[in-house]
């Protein structure tokens, strides 16, 4: 047991083991006391649900890895939305083809990079802390997208969008395999590229990383430009969740995404973090608030727990930490 | 006017920022710089300033403080019942269960993060989402009416009849802003432990060493910060006459916002409760102008977005070099 243990922790990093063990024992817990729990329908729902928050909290995962933060993550997805949508709206609304909706994809995406690399050169060059400035991006766009709908929904997308967000390929739901692919090409950017060897090096001690040669200006616009595009991949997916854009969607979801990342072992300082144990974060909070929901509970209760449930994790860690310290001293 | 713009650069720039933007304004409305304007600018941003100077303390202390707003909201909901339960109550009780709920809130928050050494950001985001997801659960969201009376009561303080006909008015709230901005300069310019807030927060270590107890200044700073959402929370359901369990949720961003452009540090240390005021009155001042420019409302938060993108990037550019030989300030 012990020996499986160490294999997991070297192998996948260390908080693998335990978020694995919280798993397990939510999903026992829930599957004793919950009806419909063990279901394949409760799970297909989870699968669904899982991608929105994932998507957005990679978006925040590689800022926080780099020391910094970005607040803009909801309001960045809101606006690549409110893009696609125009653009689909431009070209026939429901009758639109293909063709409008891939050039919508690719300015939304193209939107996200953009507000992400001003706000990466804004830090970078100025030196400004990254909270303050993806604030002040964060009202902005809230404000500009608010400007630009009068604060009402946009809809009428064609028909076939909903395969987007509402389909299964082999019985794999289509929201998850894009979730899926995003963590994939993420772990590979964070943990097998240069670029992730900075973003690491920087959140540990940016002064150091300049020191040493590496190009942190650039690397921090790369590391908020790169956000934005995840941040827009996520928009893109809300709208054809919820066939529809609404500057505001999503809003509840900034602090939760900053939530998992913790949950998930990211350290609140910077430096280090895997994308594998934040995944698994975002399962253990999706499987307890689907747990409570089949219990009667609202989703509020289940903003409670996770609260209350990222204390614990951090109360055990520290617990394990002076146990580990004092074995040592001994 | 030197030794000031050294001592205080960020606030001396703020302040230039508001004097030109104000000067401006009033050439561009008429309604701008006069005494109802005035006052209702100070009246609407009371709440503001003291849950402000609230987190101030925490910014100095070198930790973050995300819940204070849901805090705040929480208080609202534990006054309204306690006060039904002892049968109405008076101002002073008032301002002592508010301040108390608060304080105790704010104390789970220094508990957690001083026994558990956990960073204040993720012992904060969890308590942000535990307060409130158990006060919409408890309160199935439901809005409060009935407030008793001294508590949904105007009490205006100071009043003019302005020329036109249209009354300048300065309620209560402001009053309870003075006293909070009072005496939290008083708390970190004029006492020990104001000196040792900001030495932990500079060098949490080296103050550590130094035998300041940190226990006690995380309980002071949180306790603090808790203490001020309380009354603040207090005096907004006063101005609003109700109690509504996600009006404030959201606000804590804005107001983190204020505070660090007026010159307070995150990473600790630094900060002035002028510099505070300062922020929030430029947030305040612009949306105003803005108002009275007959400028969409829905324009208003991306001009405030740009206001303070524009705010920092000019935070790098030092006054006191323009006035004299300056140096490194």
């Amino acid at each position: 047991m012990t020996d499986l243990y160490r294999r997991l922790s070297t192998a996948f990093g260390p908080e693998v083991p335990g978020l694995l063990g919280f798993l397990a024992l939510v999903l026992v817990v829930f599957g004793l006391f919950a009806p419909n729990f063990l279901t394949g329908a409760n799970f297909g729902s989870i699968a669904f649900q899982l991608p929105e928050l994932g998507l957005l909290t990679l978006a925040m995962m590689m800022p926080i890895i780099s020391g910094g933060f970005n607040l803009a993550i909801i309001y960045t997805a809101n606006m690549a939305g409110l893009t696609l949508a125009f653009v689909l709206n431009q070209y026939g609304g429901v009758d639109a083809g293909l063709w409008p909706f891939i050039l919508g994809t690719v300015l939304a995406i193209g939107v996200g990079a953009l507000s992400g690399a001003v706000m990466g050169a804004v830090i970078a060059y100025i030196g400004a802390h990254p909270i303050l400035v993806s604030l002040a991006m964060m009202i902005f766009l809230r404000g500009l997208g608010e400007f630009l709908t009068k604060g009402g929904d946009i809809s009428g997308f064609p028909p076939w969008m909903a395969t987007l967000g509402h389909g299964t390929v082999w019985g794999i739901p289509v929201p998850l395999i894009l979730f899926l692919l995003c963590a994939v090409l993420w772990h590979i950017l964070l943990n097998r590229t240069r670029h992730g060897f900075s973003v690491r090096m920087i959140g540990s001690n940016i002064r150091t990383a300049g020191y040493s040669g590496l190009h942190t200006k650039r690397t921090l616009i790369l590391i908020y430009t790169l956000s934005g595009v995840m941040c827009a991949i996520a928009g893109i997916l809300m709208l054809s969740r919820f066939n529809s854009v609404r500057v505001g969607h999503g809003e509840a979801l900034l602090l939760v995404t900053v939530l998992a990342c913790f949950l998930g072992g990211v350290d609140p300082f910077g430096g280090f973090g895997r994308v594998l144990p934040v995944v698994i974060a975002l399962v253990v909070l999706q499987v307890l608030s689907s747990g409570l929901n089949l219990l009667g509970a609202n989703q509020h209760l289940s903003t409670a727990v996770w609260g209350l449930f990222l204390v614990g994790v951090m109360i055990l860690r520290w617990g394990a930490a002076r146990l580990s310290e004092r074995k040592k001293r001994s | 006017m030197h030794s000031f713009l050294r001592a205080y650069p960020t606030e001396s720039k703020l302040l230039a920022v508001l004097l030109i933007l104000c000067a401006g304004l009033s050439a561009a409305s008429p309604d701008f710089l006069t005494l109802v304007n005035f006052t209702s600018l100070l009246n609407n941003n009371a709440v503001n300033v003291i849950w402000a100077v609230g987190l101030l303390v925490v910014l100095i202390a070198g930790g973050i403080d995300i819940s204070f707003a849901v805090a705040a909201s929480v208080v609202q909901y534990l006054c309204v019942y306690a006060f039904a339960a002892i049968g109405g109550g008076n101002w002073a009780i008032g301002f002592l269960f508010a301040g108390g709920f608060g304080l105790a809130l704010g104390l789970i928050n220094a508990f957690l993060i001083h026994q558990f050494r956990i960073i204040s950001i993720v012992v904060t985001i969890s308590t942000f989402n535990a307060f409130f997801g158990l006060l919409m659960f408890f309160s199935s969201g439901r809005f409060l009416y009935n407030l008793p009376s001294w508590w949904s009561q105007r009490v205006i303080l100071w009043e003019y009849q302005t020329a036109n006909g249209t009354w300048a008015e300065v309620i209560l709230p402001v009053a309870v802003m003075a006293v909070c901005m009072a005496a939290t300069w008083v708390l970190i310019r004029r006492t020990t432990t104001g000196r040792q807030l900001y030495a932990f927060g500079d060098n949490p270590e080296g103050a550590r060493r130094a035998g300041i107890p940190i226990g006690l200044m995380q309980a002071i700073a949180f306790g603090w910060c808790g203490m001020m959402a309380g009354i603040a929370g207090l005096m907004q359901s006063h101005i609003t006459k109700e109690v509504v369990p996600n009006a404030l949720v959201g606000r804590e961003l804005e107001v983190l916002a204020a505070v660090v452009l007026g010159g307070a540090r995150l990473g600790g240390g630094r900060g002035s409760v002028l510099g505070c005021f300062l922020g929030v009155l430029l947030v305040a001042v612009t949306q105003n102008g803005l108002n009275l420019l007959g400028v969409s409302p829905y324009a208003f938060k991306m001009v405030v977005g740009i206001i303070i993108l524009l705010a920092i990037s000019t935070s790098n550019l030092d006054p006191a070099k323009w006035f004299g030989k300056g140096g490194k300030a």
